[in-house]
């Protein structure tokens, strides 16, 4: 079960994993995600996105980033290996639909799990403009896919290596300007880069969707331990969600909840890199 | 108390002494009276000692001895009209049971209980004897205080885990098969007692869990040390043995649906046993700060994924110094003494009404006043505050009274104005209870559900939908294991007449 097809290694700390999950395959949507566990006694339960799937080979792919422990633990596993547990597809699928002109905005790692929402939005008829955002240059992945999908993509680095030098809220903006506006647009990123794009997308009365990644433990809606404020009321992200109304979402709230296990996670991130052999770096940005 | 605990041993060998006559004087052909039955003394059950035990999540009830649980069957007057057998939900056969033990032939007397209750060892565990089996009994009537009557659950326990112990539990006898597919969703005490019911039959069983372990509350609910791991399991491998099939990590209404098992796989009947699992919050301002928990998501933690064990275990657990939970049932009780096991300095439950009012089981509630839970009556949080980094530094609680009884028949507890007050904690757990999780109701058509999103069924635990049954808390409403149980039975019975 679960056995792991392949694994590339798309930047620095960015994996992309394809894995045996023939019911999920099937049933997946674009937007939805999995909850997976590396050992059933003492592993955590970490959310990924389904980046891509293949129903017919029954295999599905995740793209994620070594931010800590649990990461880089299903880093190094390697094709052959299985990974123990895997629970999917969870929560609601994008909202598709032929809005017109849509512009999708991923950041970092929230560029795999935008890649299916821009594959369903071009396939159902949109005008789909794409921003990737990334710190630096080799952190830029998907490009060639969303190539094939977007009838426009603009590259974005904090340092200028590659692409324009810019934030992608400074992109978004021009796309807002533009006329005719977006009649619809989505981020998926860090939440600070959620929190600019709805900002920048406000002042122009575009809608937004956003994907929010809490901390999850069960991913069915039985624990609340994901939940966040949208419009002034409790939602949970895993089933309620993950995409929410960008524009009613309380951010400030939801980063200061995502820093809840702060202290153990750096311990845990520190160890684990010994453990495993790795080199300890500077924690991830963006974070 | 703590000073003049006895240790199991002491307790069992001062049962013996008293045995001892009782068993001489029947081998003569004596019959001991009602008179001398009634002069036994109530058996204690033997505990950690509570300051350990506060440190630790092993088991704090240890078990009744041999010769105590003997004593203690001796105490039973074998009623003709049985009351205590009209307390329990599923009518296990009491004074049958009971007479075993008193004869010794303690695997006789669990397969008696097993006749109607396929969980003993859980039951006898976490049952609330006290409203059910115990309530009914003669000779706590006889005595004046439903604390003297005949300890059933105990004895309960006592049997279950003699068998399992002495390795003497039995497969069930399955008969041969019928080529006939059921599903059952969800591994809680319904979804199991269906799977055994119906595999015994024949019928080819399928369970699927959302989890990656089977249990559903007993695993990641109720803590080890009310309720060992290793039982449930040994429960899930006998289902095993009779050739019971396992699915974790398979949320049916995502992974499948009910109508995909049935129309594309082949089951012939689903039954639904998928519980509440839906936390009640308290929907006061600042439930979304960083430090307030759901009793489900910390008990998740501290027992599924064992972040009690802080080096093995990847799941982090709150750092707590000061715990407010708010509520007053078993899972207040349990998220209150699991916080005090994590570690914290001091733990309150923050109840709206009284100790009389509190629906947790009585001997947890006592439990947890040993380990130094306090107990902060008729009070509740009008807001939780926080400091600028959205971290829980205090409750704003008001005080309450008690007024008149409302429609559950308990005094319902009335604000006093003008009376709120801050108390400084930096966690608060909400043990509120669970509602109907709505993810299985939502993704299957033409299921009928009340308004509080309960499954509607027929006596026979029937659903809306042809061949599909349900049962548990998923039509109870949050209830208990023992229901869930019988329930669970129903179902069983009416899937195996349909598939006849
Ligand atoms: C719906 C959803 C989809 C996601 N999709 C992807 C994806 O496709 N690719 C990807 O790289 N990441 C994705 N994430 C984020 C990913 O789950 C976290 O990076 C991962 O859990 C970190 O675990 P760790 O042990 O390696 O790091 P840790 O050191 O434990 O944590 C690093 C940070 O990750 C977050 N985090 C920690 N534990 C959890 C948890 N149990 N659930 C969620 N977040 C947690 C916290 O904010 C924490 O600060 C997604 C999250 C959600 C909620
Ligand atoms: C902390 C706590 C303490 C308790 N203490 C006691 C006690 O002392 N005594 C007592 O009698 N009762 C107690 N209870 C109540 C008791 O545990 C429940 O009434 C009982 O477990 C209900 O059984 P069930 O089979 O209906 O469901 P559950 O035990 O809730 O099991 C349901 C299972 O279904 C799974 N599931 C849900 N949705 C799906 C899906 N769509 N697909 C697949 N699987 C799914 C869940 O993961 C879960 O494993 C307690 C409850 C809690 C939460
Ligand atoms: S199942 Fe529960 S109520 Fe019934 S006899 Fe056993 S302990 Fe008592
Ligand atoms: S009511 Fe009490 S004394 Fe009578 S049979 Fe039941 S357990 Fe025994
Ligand atoms: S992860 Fe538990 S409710 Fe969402």
């Amino acid at each position: 079960m679960n056995r792991i097809i392949s694994k590339k290694q798309l930047s620095a700390d960015v994996y992309e994993m394809t894995i045996e999950a023939p019911l999920i395959a099937k049933s997946r949507k674009a937007g939805q995600f999995l909850i997976v566990q590396i050992d059933t006694d003492w592993g955590e339960r970490i959310p990924l996105t389904i980046a891509d799937a293949d129903p017919a080979a029954g295999t599905i792919t995740m793209v994620f980033q070594t931010v800590g422990a649990s990461t880089h633990k299903l880093a190094v596993l390697s094709p052959g290996d299985s990974v123990e547990n895997v629970l999917g597809p969870l929560g609601n699928p994008t909202h598709i639909e032929k809005f017109g002109t849509v512009v999708c905005v991923g950041g970092g790692i929230g560029v795999a799990p935008l890649f299916p929402i821009v594959q369903a939005m071009k396939e159902a008829g949109n005008t789909v403009k794409v921003i990737i955002g990334a710190r630096t240059k080799e952190l830029v992945i998907f490009e060639d896919r969303m190539r094939k999908y977007a009838d426009e993509l603009v590259i974005v680095t904090d340092d200028g290596s590659y692409g324009r030098k810019a934030l992608v809220t400074e992109p978004l903006r021009e796309f807002c300007e533009a006329d005719p506006k977006p009649d619809m647009s989505i981020a998926i990123g860090p939440p600070i880069m959620m929190k600019f794009c709805e900002k920048t997308t406000a002042e122009f009365d575009v809608p937004i969707m956003v994907s929010l990644n809490t901390i999850m433990i069960d991913g069915t809606g039985m624990c609340g331990g994901c939940r966040v404020t949208v419009g002034g009321e409790t939602k949970f992200v895993c089933v309620d969600g993950p995409e929410f109304d960008g524009h009613k979402v309380d951010f400030e709230n939801m980063m200061i909840r995502m820093r809840s296990y702060k202290d153990r996670e750096d311990r845990d991130h520190h160890t684990c890199h010994i453990g495993l052999g790795i080199e300890p770096h500077a924690a991830p940005g963006g974070k | 108390m703590g000073s003049e605990m006895k240790t199991k041993e002491e307790l069992n060998s001062d049962a013996e002494r008293l045995l001892e006559p009782i068993l001489a004087k029947k081998a003569a052909g004596g019959t001991i009276s009602p008179k001398e039955r009634l002069a036994i003394p109530v058996q204690e059950m033997p505990t950690q000692d509570p300051a350990a035990r506060g440190k630790n999540v092993s088991e704090v009830a240890l078990g009744y001895g041999e010769c105590q649980a003997r004593l203690e069957a001796e105490r039973c007057l074998g009623c003709k009209n049985a009351p205590c057998v009209r307390g329990c939900p599923v009518q296990v056969p009491i004074p049958r049971f009971i007479e075993e033990i008193q004869k010794g032939d303690f695997k006789a007397a669990a397969d008696t209980i097993k006749e109607t209750n396929l969980l003993p060892a859980v039951c006898g565990r976490v049952c609330p004897q006290e409203k059910q089996c115990q309530l009914e009994c003669t000779v706590g009537k006889s005595l004046k205080s439903i604390d003297n009557a005949v300890a059933i659950g105990r004895l309960e326990r006592f049997v279950a885990d003699w068998e399992r112990e002495n390795n003497k539990v039995t497969v069930p006898e399955v008969k041969p098969g019928t080529g006939k597919k059921v599903a059952v969703v969800g591994s809680g005490p319904a979804g199991l007692t269906v799977a055994a019911d119906v595999a015994r039959e024949g019928h080819r069983v399928t369970i699927f869990e959302a989890f990656h372990k089977t249990g559903g509350v007993m695993v990641y609910g109720i803590p080890e040390f009310r309720l060992p791991k290793s039982i449930v399991q040994a429960e899930v491998d006998i289902l095993k043995k009779m050739g019971v099939s396992i699915e974790t990590n398979f949320l049916v209404g995502r992974t499948r649906t009910v109508k995909e098992l049935m129309e594309e796989d082949g089951f012939d009947a689903v039954f639904i046993g998928v519980g509440a699992g839906l936390p009640k919050f308290l929907g006061c301002p600042g439930e979304n700060l960083v430090g307030v928990f759901s009793a489900n998501e910390y008990l998740t933690r501290a027992n599924l994924m064992k972040a009690y064990d802080a080096e093995k275990s990847a799941t982090p657990i709150y750092q707590s110094r000061i715990v407010a939970v708010i509520g007053g049932g078993n899972v207040a009780m349990d998220a209150a003494r699991m916080a005090l096991r994590l570690g914290a300095a001091e733990v309150h439950v923050i109840y709206r009404r009284t100790r009389d009012e509190m629906p947790a089981r009585a001997e947890e509630v006592e439990h947890a006043m040993e380990e130094g839970i306090v107990f902060d009556f008729l009070r509740n949080p009008e807001k939780i505050l926080g400091d600028d980094q959205g971290r829980v530094t205090g409750m704003e609680v008001k005080k309450y009274e008690l007024g008149e009884p409302d429609a559950s028949g308990r005094r319902s507890p009335v604000p006093i104005a003008g009376s709120e007050y801050i108390f400084d904690c930096d966690t608060v757990i909400v043990a509120l209870g669970n509602e109907s999780n709505p993810l299985l109701t939502k993704t299957t058509d033409n299921l009928d559900v009340d308004r509080r999103g309960r499954i509607i069924v027929n006596e026979d635990q029937k659903t809306s939908l042809d061949r599909v049954y349900a049962g548990g808390d998923i039509v109870l409403g949050a209830a208990t294991v023992i229901l869930a149980m019988g329930e669970g039975r129903k179902a069983a019975a009416a899937i195996n007449t349909l598939l006849k």
